[in-house]
């Protein structure tokens, strides 16, 4: 199968195999006007399968998203053709505004427009906690 | 400016201060009786309390200071709708300290950044509830002499019960302390304690469900009450609610010197019968956490005998 190569613009490279779609939503890029390309179940020899997405155009991409979901994509800044950028990702130490606490008993829960601060407590296991209230939010589930 | 959220917002020597100035206090009452003159402690109150309010609203008329406050939501705006944010952005222009009680978890931490003047943790939720520790730690101090090499039996609602979270946090800074957990499987200690505070402290700890077993062993009990409040299911609580009852049978096997320690209110979990066993200090620690919650509230303004 063959897709365009980009000229201008990011492939997100070495996705786990499987989430793409879910990066595609997290990221928004179905808002994007410009050709995206998701390619699934290539063949990788680090991985065996892995998900690649190509976006022909140059856009501010959510670092910390992306390290959250999953700390082993890279992603390529392409311009004229040539990667001029290769960002290896690790887990952010705070995601803001990317989770929601889930307890019940979180002041988040009630308080209208704070923040949702997570922490990373765990870099092996990519665990987040909740700074109000310490409830667990597992990376990448 | 400082606040007093968690326990581990303090160092294990500013706690030993505190006990140190609690004790000064203590012995020469009279020379802190005027010491925060025209100041005033706000007691935020958005869940019933007997101990802790009174507690703080003593220690602050002792030190010569003045108190403001609530202690029911229904009595505050809250209960028109108002956010915990606005309420302290106003308590702000009232009082020079704030003492906060929430059944939400982190209210405290979220009253403490919109804050102008110190903020205490007075407990949220089944999350912390620091100045018990504090008191806690006093009386343990008073009681045994030392904070360290002490195995303390820490028994009932683990999960919910936020003094047992607070204490081990503090207590597990120091050598050779070991905590023994008794609890039923339901209310078993928070994963985020075990192995956040326990495991990455390196303190040895053990789980049971057999109190009797565990006494003979014990320098210190701490017992808990299962607490309504934190259940959704009642039937849950019923099934749980007397799940270790402390009586003098049970207290037959234990070294001379235990200690036993609640945080208060009880319930069922401690027969009266035990009140007069010279082993039971838990009345001892309500006359205790006036003295180190003065000794906080001075460390906290910044007042200097």
């Amino acid at each position: 199968m063959n897709i365009d190569g980009v000229t201008n613009g990011i492939v997100i490279d070495h996705i786990a195999a499987g989430r793409s779609m879910e990066i595609y939503h997290y990221l928004k890029l179905e808002k994007l006007d410009s050709c995206v390309a998701i390619i699934k179940n290539v063949r990788s020899t680090k991985y065996g399968k892995k998900d690649i997405i190509k976006i022909d155009e140059i856009i501010d991409v959510d670092l910390d998203v992306l390290g959250y979901l999953d700390p082993h994509i890279t992603v390529n800044i392409v311009r004229d053709g040539k990667v001029m950028k290769k960002m290896n990702l690790e887990p952010p130490r705070e995601l803001k505004n990317i989770l929601k606490c889930k307890n019940p008993r979180c002041i988040t829960t009630t308080e209208q427009e704070i923040d949702q601060i997570f922490r990373l407590v765990n870099e092996e296991t990519c665990s987040y906690r909740c700074v109000y209230c310490e409830a667990l939010a597992k990376g990448g589930d | 400016m400082r606040h007093f959220i968690d326990i581990a917002d303090l160092t294990k020597e500013e706690i030993e201060g505190l006990i140190t100035l609690a004790e000064d206090i203590m012995r020469h009452p009279d020379g802190y009786a005027q010491i925060c003159r025209g100041k005033k402690l706000a007691t935020l109150f958005f869940e019933p309390s007997t101990r802790t309010r009174l507690s703080f609203e003593a220690a602050m008329l002792d030190l010569g200071g003045a108190v403001l406050g609530f202690s029911q939501a229904d009595s505050s705006s809250v209960a028109k709708g108002e956010s915990v944010s606005d309420t302290i952005r106003t308590v702000c222009y009232y009082a020079d300290i704030i003492a906060i009680r929430h059944p939400k978890e982190g209210a405290p931490l979220l009253a403490s950044q919109r804050s102008s003047v110190p903020v205490i943790n007075a407990g949220d939720g089944g999350h912390n509830h620091p100045t018990q520790t504090l008191a806690d730690l006093l009386t343990i101090h008073r009681e045994k002499g030392r904070l360290g090499n002490l195995t303390i039996g820490l028994c009932g609602d683990l999960k919910f019960g936020r003094t047992v979270h607070s204490l081990i946090t503090a207590m597990s800074c120091y050598e050779g302390v070991k905590f023994i957990l008794i609890s039923p499987e339901e209310l078993r200690l928070p994963g985020y304690v075990r192995h956040g505070v326990l495991a990455g402290k390196n303190v040895e700890w053990v789980e049971t469900r057999d109190l009797e077993c565990a006494l003979p062993e014990l320098d210190i009990l701490y017992m808990t009450r299962v607490q309504k409040e934190r259940f959704f299911n009642e039937a849950d609580y019923i099934r749980l609610k007397d799940s270790f009852i402390l009586d003098q049978d049970k207290l037959k096997n234990t070294k001379p010197d235990l200690s036993i320690l609640h945080p208060l209110p009880r319930v069922n979990e401690i027969s009266v019968k035990v009140d007069d066993d010279p082993r039971a200090c838990y009345f001892k620690q309500v006359e205790y956490g006036k003295f180190i919650r003065m000794a906080l509230i001075m460390m906290l303004l910044e007042v200097q005998k």
